[in-house]
């Protein structure tokens, strides 16, 4: 044992030594400064074996510091990062999850294009996002307004306004359903009694055109909350000195608004249309339980982007092909993501 | 004469203020009542039998005999109690498992110096703004592959190690002075002391943050429990209240009783941890 480690102390030794005569001899500044780093390493090595140290104090710590990621890394490196390389490779492949793969290069794609399906689960997802994002993002900038205000039972007002946020899709649209419904709910009672509409002429809410607007309506509803309360947090960095020269000047209400809180909520609104655009996206649970029936079946009126993903891979097996249509999903939120970023850029340079 | 117009221009100042005031209150209550008539809606359908629900003339809240046997009746017509029961374990064991794993990796990535630390970072980053339903098929196939199909134990995988919890836990950690665990150092603790000792119980809030995020996430979560759980017996409260719908789809008493029992837990967690969802929806904001 000893005189191994004797032999490993020389050896080290007449390591350092050459690299030291290297160096001398090296030209090169590049390669010299690999040299020097490589004989510092050899050098700290020599120290830790003369120390008795198995370890040098570099590897101790990062041994020490991977210990505290390794649960978390490995779990999200097997279950997240894995599944991301495979989604793309799938992409261009044909796979039916038994059977032997094959590569089909971009054949998946091309299909896209024919696939009237599909077309109508990209426009209906499109609309779904054009509808919701603004009327959102104006609802819950309106209840921010308000409820930034000093009035009586704020706290109150504030939790109710968040409370659909929270509260699980499958008990909330249920009772969606039964509110909206067309031959029986109360609203279209409302509307035949207080409002005169005709038998005949009550919307059908959760079926053919009106879907997607009882669609962006619940969007609405559900996630008004949510980002009024990112919106409280930027109002709250408003100083109050810009509203007070405001005054001063004489701006009524609205010019307050038009020229002092929409310009401050600048980087606010940003995020909230980025973050709403990125979720109405990936919208599939509210258009499966208002509109899919028993059986959570879409109609080419009410399918969207992430159901055709789901029915190309648990209905028929298509993984190629599900997995190309999970592309053009990646490929709107990727690009939302980079004008978000180039945005960003702009705004701390 | 001076002073009574000034009174008289302070007054109508008044009087328009006092207008402002009622009118916002007017729309607050509008949105308020749009916000929770659908649950008191639901409150008072659940103790109705299915003829009452629709009843309009006239509309009563609370019926003459309220059937309090729905919400009885309830746990025998599907396994309401395994839903629960399954629902809870996997919300418990994913939250446990989150917080754990989330703050131990950031308390590294934020205290740390290593090799490889920006490029590990990295991995994290570039899939934060990655759906998880571009990648939840092949994520179905692997799981499939490790025998986990139809199994609680592949909720618990697919839930427990996420990017988000470690961003949130390190940029809480980024705040904490480093001096503090230089400090510990050189006192002579080690570093899973510091973790443990200092690190941990500071982050409370943060902790509280991620557990109600957590919560409310897996315990409302549809997609996943559907492609993944088959078995009756193993299904969360999400899909069995939705299978039963589909079942029973006229039983409107019944299915609102089921969505009442659903929501309550979220309803308390969410009335008791409010103040750390609020600030951590505020901080992610502002964040961005």
């Amino acid at each position: 044992m000893n005189e191994n480690k004797a032999a490993q102390i020389r050896q080290l030794e007449t390591d350092t030594e050459q690299l030291m005569e290297k160096i001398r001899q090296e030209k090169d500044i590049k390669k010299k400064q690999k040299l020097i780093a490589e004989r510092e390493k050899k050098q700290r090595k020599l120290t830790a074996v003369r120390n008795n140290r198995v370890l040098s104090r570099e590897t101790k710590r990062d041994l020490v510091a991977y210990s505290f990621i390794a649960p978390n890394f490995i779990g999200f490196a097997v279950f997240t990062l894995v599944p991301i390389v495979f989604a793309f490779a799938l992409a261009f492949m044909k796979w039916d999850g038994s059977n032997e793969i094959t590569f089909v290069g971009i054949d998946n794609f091309t299909r896209l294009a024919d696939d009237t399906f599909f077309l109508a689960a990209f426009r209906n997802t499109i609309i779904y996002v054009i509808g919701t994002v603004p009327l959102t993002m104006v609802a819950s900038l309106a209840l921010a307004i308000v409820l930034n205000q000093k009035i009586k039972a704020r706290g109150f007002f504030r939790t109710v306004a968040f409370f659909p946020y929270v509260a699980s899709l499958v008990a909330i649209t249920a009772v969606w359903s039964m509110i909206f419904h067309p031959s029986k709910g109360p609203v279209n009672y409302l509307l035949l009694k207080v409002f005169g509409v005709p038998q005949e002429n009550l919307p059908k809410w959760f079926s053919g055109s009106l879907v997607l607007f009882t669609l962006i309506l619940f969007s609405v509803w559900k996630y008004m909350g949510y980002y009024m309360v990112i919106y409280l947090a930027g109002l709250q960095g408003i100083s109050a000195e810009l509203y007070e020269a405001g005054s001063l000047d004489g701006a009524n209400t609205w010019q307050k608004f038009k020229y002092i809180t929409w310009p401050q909520l600048r980087s606010t609104t940003f995020f909230v249309v980025v973050m709403l655009t990125i979720n109405c996206f990936k919208v599939y649970d509210i258009a499966v339980m208002l509109a899919g029936g028993g059986d959570g079946k879409l109609s080419t009126s009410a399918t969207v982007l992430v159901y055709y993903i789901y029915q190309n891979a648990f209905n028929y097996w298509d993984l190629g092909y599900s997995s190309a249509i999970a592309m053009v999903l990646f490929l709107m939120v990727l690009i939302i993501t980079l004008i978000q970023f180039r945005y960003e850029k702009k705004i701390n340079s | 004469m001076s002073e009574q117009m000034e009174n008289k221009k302070f007054r109508s100042k008044r009087k328009n203020a006092i207008a402002g005031k009622t009118l916002v209150y007017i729309i607050l209550l509008i949105i308020t009542a749009a916000m929770i008539v659908p649950f008191l809606w639901m409150l008072s359908a659940s103790i109705k039998s299915n003829r009452e629900v629709f009843l309009m003339d006239p509309f009563v809240w609370i019926p003459e005999q309220p059937k309090w046997d729905n919400y009885i009746k309830i746990w025998t017509k599907i396994p309401l109690l395994k839903f629960v029961q399954n629902t809870v374990f996997l919300t418990i064991v994913v939250t446990l498992l989150q917080l754990l794993t989330s703050s131990f990796a950031a308390y590294s990535f934020a205290k740390l110096e290593f090799k490889h630390k920006n490029a590990l970072f990295l991995a994290y980053i570039a899939t934060i703004a990655m759906p998880w339903q571009v990648y939840m098929v092949p994520q179905f196939i692997m799981m499939r592959g490790m025998g986990l199909n139809d199994k609680l134990l592949a909720m618990i995988c697919l839930q427990a190690f996420s990017a988000f919890g470690v961003f949130l836990m390190k940029q809480f950690y980024e705040g904490i002075p480093s001096e503090l665990c230089e400090a510990a150092r050189i006192d002579g603790m080690s570093e899973y002391k510091i973790y443990a000792k200092i690190m941990l119980p500071l982050s409370k809030p943060s902790l509280s943050t991620l557990t109600i995020f957590t919560f409310v996430n897996t315990w409302n979560d549809y997609l996943g429990p559907l492609i993944y759980l088959k078995t009756e017996t193993k299904k969360t409260i999400q899909l069995g209240l939705k299978m039963f719908i589909g079942q029973y789809s006229a039983e409107y008493g019944l299915i609102m009783a089921g969505s009442v029992v659903s929501l309550i837990p979220v309803i308390i967690v969410f009335l008791c941890l409010q103040k750390y969802f609020v600030e951590g929806v505020a901080s992610t904001g502002l964040k961005g």
